[in-house]
C-alpha cells in the first residue's frame, strides 16, 4: 500500500545475511535436506530475537517531502469527496505531502502488524502513528520510538499543561498528543430515564443484562477502581486492583454484565442490547448527533478516565523531521480547532476552544470536546504499569473476558 | 462411479502410469512442494517452537526465548479446558443441525429438481448466493436479528417462549446458529454434488425388492452418499471448531461462550502469550487430526483423502 522507498541498504537483507554467516550449521542441515526446520529457525530468530533496542534510522527528511501517518478510523477532518482539508493546506504551507492511512483500528493489532519490524529498526511503513497511552508507554519501554526535538516544534508551547508530563514520557521526548477522550457513563434517555451518576449504579437490578462495559482494561478497571476510592494516577498496587477486579468478576457471573466490547459497543447501544454502559465521550456526541440526542452521558462523580492518542515517530522511520514539522502544524489552535470541530475528542491544544468560537460556537460550548475544570477535574489518568504489571494484570482482565477466572 | 469409489471391493488402482516415476511429474510438482514448504511447513514448525518457549528472565510482555518447556502445554490445558470442550461441542452440534437441514435441501436440488434444470440451477445460485456478502457482515446482521427489542425476540417473548429477562445475543443458542448458518453452503454443495449423481435406477431396484421407504433410504441413498456426507461433515466440523467470529464478543457470543480461537486470539494479540497461543493451536490440530482420522476410518471413505 505504501510507496516502496529506495533504502541504501535493506536491515531485513541485511539481517538475513548477517543471520546466514551465523548459522553455518543450520545452513549445512539445509543442505542435507532438512530445510523447513532450519528456514523456520532462522525466520522465528528474525522476530523475537535479541532484547537489545534498535537504533534510529538515519533522517532523510530533506529528501523525501511524503509523511506517512497511520490513524484510526474518522479521527481527522474530511470533506465530502474524501479529502482532508487541513492535511491540503499543510502541503500547500510547507509543500510536503502526507500519505494519511486509517491503519489503525486496535492498539493491539496493529502492534502485533509492526512488532517484528520494530524490534529489528526496520521502516514499518509509517513515519507517524497515533496509538493509545498504554501502547505509547510499552514502545517507549522497548525502545520503538523515535526521540523529538523539540526545537522543531515551537507550537508545542500550546500543549494543555496537564499533559505535558507523564509518567510513561517525562518531558514528552518521545510522544506528542493528537486528540484524547474520558472513558464515563452513558444511558438510554429513553428507557432508562432516571439515568446515571455513578459506576455503582450500573448495578441495580433494573439493569441486569443489560449493562456494557468497554474491553479495554485501563478505562473499565479504571472506573471501577475510581468508584472505589482509589488514585488510579497515584500510587496503588495489587491489592487495589484485586478488589477491583473481584467486583467485576461478580457483575460479569452474576449477569449484571453482558456485554465487554471494544468500538464495536456502539452497535449494542444503538440496538439497545445494552442500556446503560461505560464508554467513550466522543462516541456519544457523534451516536446522538446520528441518532437524535438519545443518550445521555456523564463522568461519574468518583471519577471517570482520560486517555490520549499519541504521535509517535517508529524507530525505523526516516522522516522525523517531517513528522516534527506535522505536529507543530497541528499545534496550531486555528488548524486544531477545525480537526475539532470533525472529530468530536478533546483537543489538547491550549487556545482552540478561542478558535472553534469563529467556526461553530455551539461545539466551543460543549463540555465534551472542550471540558469545563469542573469536568477536567473528575477526569484521571490511569497510571503507567511496567512490564510484570502490565503482564499480570492483564492476564487477570482477560481472564473474565473469557470466562475462564 | 461413486459406486466404486467406496466401494472395499473395489481393487486398488493398477495403473502403470501413476506407478512409474517420472521427472516430468517432480517438476511439475516443486511449485506445490516449495508452496507447501514456505507457506505451511516453515510456520508449522515455527509454531511448534514457539509452544515450548519460556518467559525471558525480569522480561517484559511478549518476550519470549526458546526453551523446551513442556509445561505450557499442562497450563493451557488446566486454564482453557473449558474452552477446548467447548470448542469440539459447539463444532459437532453445529456440524450435526447443518447436515440435518442441508442433506433433504442437496436431496431435492439433486434428485427430486432433475425434472427442471433452470430450477436446479436456481436453487443452487440461492445457496451459494450468501458467499456474495461478507461473511462479518451476514454474522453482525444475525446479530441485530436477534437483539433485545428486535421483532424476533420480542415476539418470543410475547409467546411467552422466552422469559421477560433472556436474551440471544451472547448464549450458546446463537453460537450455535451463527456457526451453522455459516456453514451451511459447505455442508449443502458437497452433499449436492454426490446426490447429483445418485442412479435412482438402485432406489427402484431397493423398491422391486419390497424394502420400505425408509428402508431404502437407510440402505441404499445413505451408503451412495456417503462420500458426500464425510466430505461436508468435514468442511463444516474443522473450521467450525476453530472459529472465533461467530463466538466472538463482538458478534454472536458473550463471556461465556468463548471457543478456543478466541483464547488464542487474546493470547496472541492483548497478552502477547506466544507460547500459550501457539500450544493451543498444535493441540486444536493435534486433536482434529485425530477425531477426523477416527471418523474417516470409521465411515470407510480414506480414498476420499
Amino acid at each position: 500500500m505504501m510507496k516502496s522507498k529506495p533504502l541504501p541498504a535493506d536491515p531485513m537483507i541485511r539481517q538475513l545475511i548477517r543471520q546466514a554467516q551465523n548459522a553455518q550449521m543450520g545452513r549445512r542441515t539445509l543442505l542435507a535436506g532438512a530445510g523447513a526446520g532450519a528456514t523456520a529457525l532462522a525466520l522465528a530468530a528474525c522476530s523475537s530475537g535479541t532484547a537489545a533496542k534498535p537504533t534510529a534510522a538515519a533522517d532523510t527528511s530533506a529528501n523525501d517531502k511524503t509523511i506517512r501517518w497511520d490513524n484510526w478510523a474518522l479521527y481527522i477532518d474530511v470533506d465530502d469527496a474524501g479529502n482532508y482539508p487541513t492535511v491540503d493546506a499543510f502541503k500547500a504551507q510547507t509543500g510536503l505531502s502526507v500519505k494519511y492511512t486509517e491503519a489503525v483500528d486496535d492498539n493491539n493489532s496493529y502492534y502485533g502488524k509492526v512488532k517484528d519490524q520494530l524490534a529489528l529498526g526496520q521502516d514499518i511503513g509509517a513515519d507517524a502513528v497515533c496509538l493509545t497511552d498504554w501502547m505509547v508507554s510499552r514502545m517507549i519501554r522497548f525502545g520503538y520510538t523515535q526521540k523529538l526535538d523539540h526545537a522543531n516544534i515551537p507550537n508545542l508551547a500550546n500543549l494543555l499543561p496537564s499533559l505535558q508530563d507523564v509518567d510513561f514520557d517525562p518531558g514528552r521526548a518521545m510522544s506528542v498528543p493528537w486528540q484524547g477522550g474520558f472513558a464515563g457513563l452513558a444511558w438510554n434517555k429513553e428507557k432508562y430515564p432516571q439515568g446515571l451518576t455513578s459506576v455503582e449504579d450500573l448495578w441495580v437490578p433494573e439493569l441486569k443484562g443489560r449493562v456494557g462495559v468497554l474491553s479495554e482494561m485501563r478505562d473499565t478497571m479504571g472506573l471501577i477502581m475510581l468508584d472505589q476510592g482509589v488514585d488510579i494516577s497515584g500510587k496503588w498496587g495489587e491489592k487495589e486492583f484485586t478488589a477491583a477486579i473481584d467486583e467485576f468478576k461478580k457483575q460479569v457471573s452474576d449477569g449484571q454484565i453482558r456485554n465487554i466490547k471494544g468500538n464495536s459497543y456502539k452497535e449494542d447501544l444503538a440496538n439497545e442490547d445494552t442500556l446503560a454502559a461505560i464508554v467513550w465521550s466522543g462516541d456519544i456526541v457523534q451516536l446522538n448527533a446520528e441518532n437524535g440526542d438519545k443518550w445521555g452521558f456523564v463522568v461519574p462523580e468518583k471519577g471517570g478516565t482520560l486517555w490520549n492518542d499519541n504521535f509517535v515517530v517508529p524507530i525505523g522511520s526516516p522522516g522525523k523531521k517531517n513528522v516534527e514539522e506535522l505536529i507543530n502544524y497541528y499545534y496550531d489552535p486555528a488548524v486544531a480547532a477545525e480537526v475539532a470541530a470533525y472529530v468530536n475528542y478533546i483537543t489538547p491544544v491550549v487556545g482552540a476552544k478561542e478558535a472553534m468560537m469563529a467556526i461553530d460556537p455551539t461545539l466551543a460550548e460543549d463540555p465534551l470536546i472542550f471540558p469545563d475544570d469542573a469536568t477536567l477535574a473528575k477526569a484521571h489518568v490511569f497510571r503507567g504499569l511496567d512490564g510484570t504489571e502490565e503482564q499480570t494484570f492483564n492476564a487477570q482482565f482477560q481472564a473474565i473476558l473469557l470466562g475462564a477466572a | 462411479m461413486a459406486f466404486a469409489a467406496f466401494s472395499s471391493t473395489t481393487a486398488p488402482s493398477t495403473d502403470p502410469v501413476a506407478r512409474r516415476r517420472s521427472p516430468v511429474a517432480l517438476f511439475l510438482l516443486l511449485p506445490g512442494i516449495l508452496y507447501l514448504v514456505l507457506f505451511f511447513l516453515t510456520p508449522l514448525v515455527s509454531l511448534l517452537l514457539t509452544s515450548f518457549q519460556a518467559p525471558r528472565e525480569f522480561g517484559d510482555i511478549g518476550q519470549y526465548d526458546y526453551a523446551f518447556r513442556w509445561q505450557n502445554y499442562v497450563e493451557v490445558v488446566t486454564t482453557y479446558w473449558p474452552h477446548i470442550v467447548r470448542s469440539f461441542s459447539y463444532a459437532l452440534a453445529a456440524t450435526f443441525f447443518a447436515l440435518l437441514i442441508s442433506y433433504p435441501l442437496a436431496y431435492f436440488i439433486g434428485v427430486k429438481a432433475r425434472k427442471w434444470p433452470l430450477l436446479q440451477s436456481l436453487m443452487l445460485v440461492l445457496v451459494i448466493a450468501p458467499f456474495f456478502i461478507s461473511f462479518l457482515l451476514r454474522t453482525l446482521a444475525w446479530k441485530q436479528l436477534f437483539a433485545d427489542e428486535s421483532f424476533v425476540v420480542q415476539s418470543l417473548k410475547a409467546l411467552s417462549l422466552l422469559g421477560p429477562e433472556a436474551h440471544v445475543t451472547g448464549t450458546a443458542f446463537s453460537v450455535i446458529f451463527g456457526l451453522t448458518y455459516n456453514f451451511i453452503p459447505f455442508m449443502t454443495l458437497p452433499l449436492y454434488t454426490t446426490l447429483e449423481r445418485l442412479d435412482v435406477r438402485y432406489l427402484e431396484a431397493g423398491s422391486d425388492l419390497y424394502a420400505s421407504p425408509f428402508q431404502v433410504f437407510q440402505k441404499v441413498t445413505i451408503p451412495l452418499s456417503m462420500p458426500g456426507i464425510v466430505a461436508g461433515t468435514l468442511l463444516t466440523f474443522i473450521p467450525a471448531a476453530g472459529d472465533y467470529i461467530n463466538a466472538g464478543r463482538d458478534f454472536l457470543g458473550g463471556t461465556g461462550t468463548q471457543m478456543m480461537g478466541n483464547v488464542i486470539e487474546a493470547n496472541f494479540l492483548v497478552l502477547q502469550n506466544y507460547p500459550s497461543a501457539a500450544a493451543l493451536s498444535i493441540i486444536l490440530m493435534t486433536v482434529i487430526l485425530v477425531i477426523v482420522s477416527i471418523y474417516v476410518k470409521r465411515s470407510g471413505t480414506e480414498e476420499l483423502l
